[in-house]
Order: structure tokens, then C-alpha cells, then sequence
């Protein structure tokens, strides 16, 4: 068939409708290397404007670091900009075994397999490990590439409550009856900004003979006394079967990502997951970086305990200014606002005040939950932080929500 | 004996609503398309049905629509000789 009138239509009218249902996505353009000030062009084409940025997942600072600049330079000098290979074929240079093998030292697994992406880790690993005699049990707020990915596997998949433990020892307890079970959650979830309870969870996978699966984006390279991650964190180092986790948050904000953990899994990876056998290598400019990413904060506490205090100091600043945050350990805070519209439109205003933030709600969110997610790296400075937060704060008072319980705001916006 | 209505909106309930919400949800409240049950895990609910009415719902039968209430999901469970 054609691509004619009727064809372009079908797909014209779904446009509209995201756009009449206000979730039609517009990217902005950012004039600038990612940093916590940037840039952006909004809408493209418009003037730039300079804000602070609130809304990166450049949790280290280190996306433009010039050391790690410097090494992705050196690496295309003597490895190359690509490889135009696969893997297994002819796309495994030394430098991304020695990645592989720092990434392993680093989660404190026995072995690391590199993807792409996390989005792919995530979409290929649970078809290579798992079959229709086994089940997986997930966190219901894990992210969308781990339902992807259970969704390609032949494994029942089972879910429970955000966090409740009781409540996943219940779906323990039914499914003893299949062949193997994973316990399947985020270390750090996105859009919530709280950690799994690893420890708990660890506790009931030994009781009830489950597998831990975790994938860590969110908090590999600064959660925990050394970065490890939310296993460090609780205390469970080498106690999670698999971990997953990106190159493209903390850990320099390149791609790439990898599943690392239990050797045998690890390697039903290299034999059978479709992401990493189908697709390209990792580019050598971004395994150089990432190495180099991985010697900085081996090396020093420094930026992760930078970001810590900056987390703490935006927390209580707005919690102190009569905010609702979300409580939790990580450097994502979100501003809850609870109706649609108006984490909208106080996004539109933190913009126009010079700070960039973005408002997320449903299907994002569950209904009700709109909210302004705000994330902070160690490359923020207290004066962007004091600026950000009296920005909040001059249109908090705006539209009257500072001080106001939940059910106020939603008294005066709705649901 | 509770009525198979009441069995299927106590487990709605206990299933997915969290401790601190406290929507409520009636015979006739959209669970799907009213953002309570998301489509990834109405798998648990198909799960329960099938259990507790001993009955294999196939996939094609098992659409959000038939799931997005537990009015709806009363009727889905007449056509497998289940009822009131």
C-alpha cells in the first residue's frame, strides 16, 4: 500500500489526539555541552535562554568533564570512531573487556556483559535467562524498558504493590511452584526518587529461593559510601543475581549500558540476548570515557558526596518553603503538585524564571500524582541551588500552594 | 459466602490500590482506563480469575475493556459458565 491520503491521515489524526489530550512531547534544543547551566532554545528556533538545569540525569557532573572529554578523544585517536561490527564478530576491542572487567569490580559482581543501552540490557536479558516454567515478580513502578523486556519473555509475569514487602512475600509464597522465580525491581526509581528496600528484599529472595534482579541507572556511581549503587547502599554487595545498569546517567551520560552479575547469567547473555547480538558495539569513544568515568570516582568520594549535600540542602529548602517532596535517599526530588495542568503550568513559570525543570503526569505518573521532577548533580553550585529554590518558591506563592496539604492543592486544581 | 462481585472488588482493592489511597472503587469504576490497574499488571488479576473460577481466559479475550470494571469482568465470567 501506498503511502496515501488515508494512510497519513490514520497517523495525523493519533497526533492530534496526543495533542488535544496535552501529551505531545516537544523537544527542546539545548546550544550548549550538557552542564548545570545550559542553553536552550524553546521552542526550537526561538532566542536561547540561559537556566539552570534541574531536569538532567547528570548526577556526577561528569557528562562534560574535561577529563573524560580528553579520554573519549584519545580513544578515537587510537581505537577508532566505530567498529561496524556486532560483538561476536568482529566488534570486541580490548578496551571494552577491560570495561567489562572494571564494571564487574565496580558493582562487586562476578562478571559484566556490555549493551548498547540499558534500555536494550533490559529488553534482552530476561529472554535469555528465562523460560514459561518460570515467573517474574516486579516492583509495579519499575521502569518501562524492564516491562519491555519482561513482556518479550515467555516467563508469567507477576507484580507487586511499590514497595511492599508484605505484599511481595505474598506473590513468593504463590508462585513456589515454578521452576525459578525473579524478584525484578529498580535500585533507585525514577520518578519517585526513593530506594527498593534491598535489604528486605534480598531477605525474602533467600527465604523463599528467588533470584534479585536490580536495575541500578538511576543510582550506580553515587548511592552508597563509594557510588556503588542501592546494593551498597543496603548493604547486599554481591548479593543481587543481576544487576543492570546505564553508561548514560551518573556514569558519564554517553549510552551504553550492561548486565552484570552471576557469571553463568552473564554469559547466557553473550549466547542469547538479541540486543547484544543484533546491534552494533559500543562506539570506543564511549568505552574510553567510560573507563576514565570510572577512575575518577574510584579514585575520590568527592563528586558523590558533593551531590549528597546538594540533595540534602534542595530537600530541605523546599520542604522548609511549604513544598510537598516525595521523601527519599537520591538526588531525584520530586515536587508533588498532584493536578496535571498545573505541573504545567508552574513548569512553564520556573522556566520563564529562568530554571529548568519538567512536570510529569499520567500515563507517566499514576493519575492524580502530577508532579515537577527536579534532579540534582554535583555539578551544581549552592549559588544555582539558592536561585532555583527562590524561583520555586516565587511561583509556589503564586498559585498558592506553599504550606498547602495535599488535599488543599487538590481542593483549589483538582485531581 | 461473599458474592463473586464482592470476591473480585475485594481483590481489586487489596491488589492495587496502595495503603494511602484512598479512592473508591465501586462495581462500576474504571480500572483500566481509570489509571488503577495498568495494563502490565491487569496480568495478576487474569491470574486470580483463573485460580479462583478454575477457568482459562485466552489472551484475546482478556482485553482491557473486558477488565475495566469489575461489572465488565462479571460478564466476561458468565461466558465461562461462571455466575452470581
Amino acid at each position: 500500500m501506498a503511502y496515501n491520503v488515508d494512510v497519513r491521515k490514520v497517523y495525523a489524526d493519533q497526533l492530534e489526539d496526543l495533542k488535544s489530550q496535552g501529551i505531545f512531547k516537544e523537544e527542546r534544543a539545548i546550544c550548549a555541552p550538557q552542564d548545570s547551566e545550559i542553553e536552550v532554545e524553546f521552542p526550537i528556533g526561538s532566542e536561547k535562554k540561559k537556566v539552570i538545569n534541574m531536569c538532567a540525569n547528570n548526577y556526577l557532573g561528569l557528562s562534560s568533564h574535561p577529563e573524560v572529554v580528553k579520554a573519549a578523544h584519545d580513544g578515537l585517536d587510537v581505537r577508532g570512531y566505530g567498529m561496524s561490527s556486532v560483538r561476536f564478530i568482529c566488534g570486541t576491542q580490548d578496551i571494552h573487556k577491560e570495561l567489562e572487567r572494571k564494571l564487574t569490580e565496580f558493582l562487586g559482581t562476578e562478571d559484566t556483559i556490555l549493551f548498547p543501552s540499558c534500555m536494550d540490557a533490559n529488553a534482552g536479558v530476561f529472554e535469555a535467562i528465562l523460560t514459561d516454567q518460570d515467573v517474574m515478580i516486579a516492583d509495579r513502578l519499575v521502569h518501562a524498558s524492564i516491562i519491555d523486556g519482561m513482556r518479550l519473555c515467555k516467563a508469567q509475569n507477576d507484580s507487586y504493590k511499590h514497595s511492599d514487602m508484605a505484599h511481595l512475600e505474598e506473590k513468593l509464597q504463590l508462585h513456589q511452584n515454578k521452576r525459578l522465580r525473579m524478584v525484578i525491581t529498580d535500585g533507585a526509581f525514577s520518578m519517585d526518587g526513593d530506594l527498593a528496600k534491598l535489604d528486605k528484599i534480598v531477605e525474602l529472595a533467600e527465604k523463599y529461593n528467588a533470584m534479585v534482579f536490580v536495575d541500578d541507572s538511576h543510582a550506580s556511581g553515587y548511592i552508597g559510601r563509594t557510588g556503588r549503587g542501592a546494593h551498597e547502599h543496603f548493604n547486599v554487595l554481591g548479593k543481587i543475581d543481576i544487576i543492570t545498569t546505564t553508561l548514560g546517567k551518573a556514569l558519564g551520560g554517553a549510552s551504553g549500558g550492561c548486565v552484570s552479575g552471576r557469571k553463568e547469567i552473564v554469559e547466557m547473555c553473550r549466547q542469547k540476548a538479541r540486543p547484544y547480538l543484533f546491534s552494533n558495539t559500543v562506539a570506543p569513544v564511549i568505552v574510553e570515557g567510560a573507563l576514565r568515568v570510572l577512575e575518577i570516582i574510584s579514585r575520590s568520594t568527592e563528586r558523590r558526596d558533593k551531590l549528597e549535600e546538594n540533595s540534602t540542602f534542595w530537600r530541605k529548602g523546599l520542604t522548609e518553603a511549604g513544598f510537598i517532596i516525595k521523601a527519599g535517599e537520591t538526588a531525584i526530588v520530586p515536587v508533588m503538585l498532584f493536578n496535571a495542568k498545573l505541573s504545567q503550568d508552574v513548569a512553564k513559570d520556573l522556566y520563564a524564571e529562568g530554571i529548568y525543570a519538567v512536570g510529569f503526569f499520567f500515563p507517566v505518573v499514576p493519575k492524580g500524582q502530577a508532579r515537577i521532577r527536579t534532579q540534582l548533580s554535583a555539578a551544581h553550585e549552592r549559588h544555582h541551588l539558592e536561585k532555583a529554590l527562590a524561583a520555586f518558591i516565587k511561583v509556589g506563592k503564586k498559585y498558592d500552594i506553599l504550606g498547602k496539604t495535599k488535599q488543599e492543592i487538590i481542593d483549589k486544581y483538582g485531581m | 459466602m461473599a458474592s463473586i462481585k464482592d470476591t473480585i472488588l475485594q481483590y481489586v482493592k487489596n491488589e492495587y490500590l496502595e495503603t494511602d489511597d484512598d479512592r473508591e472503587i465501586t462495581y462500576d469504576t474504571p480500572l483500566i482506563s481509570g489509571g488503577i490497574v495498568d495494563s502490565f499488571s491487569m496480568v495478576s488479576l487474569k491470574v486470580f480469575l483463573e485460580t479462583k473460577f478454575n477457568i482459562q481466559i485466552p489472551d484475546a479475550k482478556a482485553s482491557p475493556e473486558a477488565f475495566d470494571s469489575v461489572n465488565n469482568i462479571v460478564n466476561l465470567l458468565k461466558e465461562f459458565s461462571v455466575k452470581e
